[in-house]
């Protein structure tokens, strides 16, 4: 990997430190989060609210379910030549209790994972740039 | 009852990836329609069409564009899009159009031209478009696929094995229709050969995309006893609903499921939930279904659609399949058309397709993939961001 620097693939939507957290927003009135961030309309059919905050969502979570991708998707996604197979998982976010999906990262496969298994939230380049190298969220197994 | 509707007619081109404009293959479909239902082109009232977003303008307008490749007569015209279940909602307007007597006979008609390669969104910087965020995160169709087949392995304990019987189950009825698209007789073998796509599920437990067009003649019952036609298979149901807040199941294309965080939410998907409407509303219970053509977009989700049709109690369904019960000659046989394993999906005609092969069943005119007294058939499929549609359709 180069030096160049890092920027978020997608901006605004995840922290940018080690321990990175998904930027999401919750309704002020009935407490449902949102990932992507909702500002505009509860879709809590019994909440009318249109306020919101922004909050960090859980970085840990548990593997509701997993695959892989063993051929290049189209654009937009960028792919490395030759193209690297990846595994994939759906983690569900107890406090949140919603599953969110996110590539697996580099060098693990299905074979690593399980339904039930913990995960948290990592950042991990997803393409580069001329400019910088674009990071996303990934999730790996939890290392206590 | 009242709220029922008959169907006159049936027509469909063969699916395939012929390469024509999508106009032809609804044209076609629709004339077989009309002459299957001997209704005269010129008495239809009403066109309904499922459109298609990949064949230009004329796609986005199809109620009209099929009314105009008929001949102009001066029927009113519809188009719906509900992605694969667009053939349910331009059935249900023609319904609504038939029930509320402004018109007596309609046809509904959908078409589409695939193009070759992955169907990829529109290009930019769009992150507002969940369709955008997950292709470049790399998650494509099949991913949601495997991800509900990987569920059956590790919560029920169903294997590759299922997953393979369920093409060779179909693929073996669907020899016998000559709409199919692919009419080989596959093996276990073939489908364990098969590429890897998105572990668990392989090339050849994945449907494909194709050409094809559908069509129906649906009219009063009334229109049908005066066309001499009061024993025509009828629709006594039509399931559109939404699944309820706050859904944990990830559908295509969100990368996030709702969040059930908020207190007095219980969520139900929107596969288990159409099927109960539909049940409802037709006043019949899954004890008293035939047969079914289910959204077999992968060999997996045949399983899980038999069990959200509660033909099997959740996580049994690979036990029907390995008894033979979901064969044609089993005790509730599950896609005898071939379904999207043999035909591949061609969007807008995909939900009508499903009908033609129930009213050919209910007639007792499907040949080879007769089901032996079949009174009572349910349909079920899968449109976009976790909506879909189920049609029941009975003697």
């Amino acid at each position: 990997m180069s030096a160049k620097p890092l920027a978020p693939a997608i901006e605004g939507w995840h922290t940018m430190q080690v321990k990175p957290h998904l930027i999401g927003s919750q309704c002020t009135e009935c407490g449902t989060y949102f990932f992507p961030k909702q500002n505009d309309y509860c879709r809590n059919p019994h909440c009318n609210s249109t306020n919101f905050r922004e909050v960090e969502l859980s970085r840990t979570g548990k593997v509701w379910s997993y695959t892989n991708a063993c051929y290049k998707p189209p654009a937009p996604f960028v792919a490395a030549d030759p193209f690297v197979p990846y595994a994939i998982a759906g983690v569900q976010l107890e406090t949140e209790q919603m599953v969110i999906l996110g590539q697996v990262i580099e060098g693990l496969t299905v074979d690593d994972l399980k339904v039930g298994m913990p995960m948290e939230l990592v950042l991990e380049a997803l393409h580069e740039t001329d400019d910088d190298i674009k990071v996303t969220w990934k999730w790996q197994p939890l290392t206590q | 009852m009242s709220d029922e509707i008959a169907i006159l007619g049936a027509g469909m081109h063969p699916w395939g990836k012929w390469g024509h404009n999508f106009v032809q293959y609804g044209v076609a479909a629709a004339r077989e329609a009309l002459a299957d239902a001997g209704v005269p082109w010129q008495d239809i009232k009403f066109v309904s069409g499922g459109a298609t977003i990949r064949c230009g303008y004329p796609g986005f307008v199809a109620g009209a564009t099929f009314a105009q490749a008929l001949g102009w007569q001066g029927a009113e015209v519809n188009t719906s899009y509900a992605a694969c279940a667009s053939g349910s909602q331009a059935l249900a307007a023609a319904r609504n159009k038939i029930l509320s007597g402004e018109c007596d006979v309609a046809l509904v008609v959908g078409a589409d031209t695939t193009p070759k390669g992955f169907l990829a969104p529109a290009g930019g910087y769009r992150p507002e478009d969940p369709d955008w965020v997950r292709f470049y995160l790399g998650i494509t169709n099949p991913t949601y696929f495997a991800l509900y087949a990987r569920r059956r392995i590790d919560l029920y304990g169903d294997t590759l094995e299922d997953f393979a019987a369920v093409k060779v189950k179909n693929s073996l009825v669907g020899s016998k229709n000559p709409r199919a698209r692919y009419r080989k007789c596959f093996t276990a073998e073939d489908v364990a050969a098969s590429a890897m796509v998105a572990d668990p599920l392989r090339l050849m437990d994945i449907c494909a995309t194709s050409d094809g067009g559908a069509a129906l003649i649906v009219s009063s019952l009334e229109y049908a006893r005066k066309l001499g036609k009061p024993n025509a298979p009828r629709v006594a149901a039509i399931s559109t609903v939404t699944p309820t807040f706050a859904s944990g199941v990830l559908e295509m294309p969100d990368i996030a499921t709702d969040s059930a965080a908020a207190s007095g939410v219980e969520a139900h998907a929107y596969r288990s939930m159409i099927p109960l409407k539909a049940y409802e509303e037709a006043g019949i219970g899954p004890e008293d279904i035939s047969l079914a053509e289910v959204y077999d977009l992968s060999t997996a989700l045949e399983l899980d659609w038999i069990e959200d049709l509660q033909l099997a109690p959740r996580g049994e369904s690979a036990g029907l399949l390995r008894a033979g019960d979901t064969a044609l000659g089993g005790k509730i046989p599950v896609n005898v058309s071939g379904g999207l394993a043999c035909f591949g999906e061609a969007v807008p005609a995909q939900a009508l397709s499903q009908i033609c092969e129930l009213t050919w069943q209910l007639r007792g005119e499907a040949g080879d993939r007769q089901v032996e007294g079949a009174q009572v058939g349910i349909t079920a499929n899968q449109g976009l961001f976790g909506h879909g549609s189920s049609v029941i359709v009975k003697k």
